[in-house]
């Protein structure tokens, strides 16, 4: 049986491999730290495996975690330059290949439905190949792995060194933006057990009259308005989901878990069209476009934003229930 | 109640622009040391809190957090397999595909924009738009020619409003198309935040299924004010005496073929660029 687990230790290698890359980067001005950071992300997927069966210490893990928050809190990861094609090389090689560029990227979710779908049910002598549960995650990794030797073979690339290569540089360049989803999942493990779910329950229970669509109002609202104020609507969902989502939506409610989360986190998503908060996907752009009203996106995306809330409120009161 | 100050901390911290890792840091620390101080349900002895503060409760359970939540960071193994296929092109032959649309109408060719980047965002392709990368080289010039094709010159609050559609096209296209590729930050931080609070299992597969009724709604009303911008140009250009050219024949213009990949542009953004494709939303 393929295992969670061994994915986990495959994506903590390659972040290992490409910490390894980072710290001989000498065009990286802060190549140690920046090692440091994702090097320390590789060990803690790793050691993560013991700490699941009881076996390591959670604590130092947990130690491990902030100082990661801190190597990229405290903008101490940098970049380095990569080296790659020319724009004359790429654009010679965009016409010799054509669209063929795309089948191996088609591949990776090709296979990882293939996987959630149909080597799901395959088993051998009574066991399934996959593990029960993970099955699209599993997926995800041999589509990869089967994306990567597609396109190698096409590319007639050899190294594979290259690939890693220019993965890094693509991490390199989202930088710590690249712990945050997990950061945050992290943060709503400790919300809930320290209470904030059930405090934020108990108050909104004295607020809020007792019917399950007036509460996908509140939830879908809520998440787009604390998007607004935070600029994230990945901030936001934490927040709201301990808070409505889950308590109120889904055990009172007996919403279908899948639609409220997935609906909910969209309804976030609306709030992010109309925030100059969310300045890299709102105001950036006006800034590259240079245009004169900064403010130019927004308004061509807040007509949008709110008949879209309205949908997905729709949604999740006539499909979650 | 002063658990909440957790959650207060994310708000502000957040609102105010402090750094995002340091923010989610200190509200787990803040959230920990009072949920361990006052725990819900129990009358407050301040006489006690010194002692109940259990740092070492706080670290396990960011340990724990973090171990059980693995599968949201995993989006990350994908980045080889695509940074290859950018080496060899991948960005300059989007960019080739969205050049054979020259010759529609302005809002015609922003909706058919936004389509190919909904769809391309849905399989996994999040770095073939983008506002650096197609926006502001390729989409709004062809936005905006196509607008000089029909009207003639056009006035700056004119260009203003085109190049801001090109913009929003590009925008909505990808918040609404991404949600559908079941390995972005999104759908992991989902299920990896519910699956190792609550301790139940989603699919992220089923949750990228859920993500398709809104992205249609969101093709539908977007592509309906997109295609009403060519009603709106009429209007306040008048129906200028449209001298056609004839259409381009034989595929895309060497103009448009070769706009700059616009490396000037990605050293303004530095970073932004670079969010765009990970994890921030």
């Amino acid at each position: 049986m393929i295992r969670a687990e061994w994915f986990f230790w495959l994506v903590g290698a390659v972040f290992l491999v490409m910490a390894v890359q980072m710290a001989f980067d000498r065009t990286n001005p802060k190549r140690y730290t920046t090692a440091a950071f994702w090097g320390l992300l590789g060990a803690a997927f790793i050691y993560s495996t013991w700490v699941l069966t009881k076996k390591a210490s959670p604590e130092l893990l947990g130690a491990g975690v902030l100082v990661m928050a801190g190597l990229g809190g405290f903008g101490l990861t940098g970049r380095g330059r990569v080296d790659t094609t020319t724009r004359e090389q790429r654009l010679a090689s965009a016409r010799r290949y054509g669209s063929r560029l795309f089948i191996p990227a088609l591949t990776i979710p090709v296979v990882a439905v293939l996987c959630a779908t149909v080597v799901k049910n395959i088993t051998i002598n009574g066991r399934p190949i996959l593990e029960p549960k993970q099955e699209t995650i599993l997926g995800l990794g041999i589509g990869t792995i089967v994306a990567l030797v597609v396109a190698m073979v096409m590319l007639r690339e050899r190294r594979v060194a290259t690939p890693l290569h220019d993965g890094r540089g693509m991490l390199e360049a989202i930088g710590w933006a690249a712990l945050l989803p997990q950061l945050l999942a992290t943060l709503g493990v400790l919300f809930t057990v320290a209470g904030v779910g059930t405090v934020i329950g108990r108050l909104s229970g004295h607020v809020l009259p007792d019917d399950k669509y007036i509460a996908v109002g509140v939830y879908c609202l809520g998440m787009a308005l604390f998007t607004v104020v935070m600029g994230n609507a990945f901030a936001a969902f934490p927040v709201m989901t301990a808070a409505i989502g889950w308590p109120v939506l889904v055990q009172q409610g007996h919403g279908n878990p899948v639609v409220v989360l997935a609906v909910g986190m969209l309804a976030g998503f609306c709030g992010t069209l109309t925030t100059p908060m969310a300045a890299n996907f709102n105001i950036v752009p006006a800034a590259l476009l240079e245009l004169k009203d900064q403010y130019g996106p927004i308004k061509a995306q807040i007509p949008t934003a709110i008949p879209l809330l309205a949908c997905n409120i729709a949604i999740m009161s006539i499909f979650a229930f | 109640m002063l658990v909440l100050i957790g959650v207060l901390v994310v708000v502000v911290g957040f609102a105010t622009r402090r750094p995002p890792l340091l923010v989610i840091a200190v509200a787990g620390i803040v959230t920990g040391l009072l949920g361990q101080a006052f725990p819900v349900g129990q009358p407050v002895r301040l006489a006690g809190v010194l002692g109940r503060l259990a740092p070492m409760k706080i670290l396990a359970a960011f340990g724990n957090g973090f171990a059980s939540s693995r599968a949201v960071t995993v989006f990350v193994i994908t980045l080889p397999v695509i940074g290859l296929l950018e080496r060899y092109g991948l960005q300059e032959q989007g960019r080739r595909l969205i050049a054979k649309a020259a010759g529609l109408t302005t809002g015609r060719f922003l909706a058919l924009y936004m389509l190919f980047r909904q769809v391309s965002a849905a399989v996994g392709l999040l770095g073939i738009g983008g506002p650096a990368q197609a926006v502001r080289p390729l989409v709004a010039p062809m936005a905006e020619g196509a607008a000089e094709r029909r009207h003639g010159p056009l006035p700056e609050k004119v260009s203003e409003r085109v190049k801001s559609f090109a913009a929003s096209a590009d925008t909505v296209g990808l918040f609404f198309g991404e949600d559908i590729f079941l390995a972005v930050g999104s759908i992991l931080l989902i299920t990896g935040y519910v699956n190792a609070t609550y301790h139940t299992q989603l699919e992220p597969l089923s949750l990228a299924l859920w993500a398709i009724p809104t992205a249609v709604c969101a093709f539908l009303i977007h592509g309906w004010r997109l295609l009403r911008l060519d009603n709106w140009l009429s209007r306040e250009l008048g129906a200028a005496p449209v001298t056609r050219e004839p259409a381009p024949v034989g595929g895309p213009g060497p103009a448009y073929e070769d706009a700059p990949a616009d490396e000037s542009a990605r050293a303004v953004t530095g970073g932004a660029d670079a969010d765009s494709k990970g994890a921030h939303r």
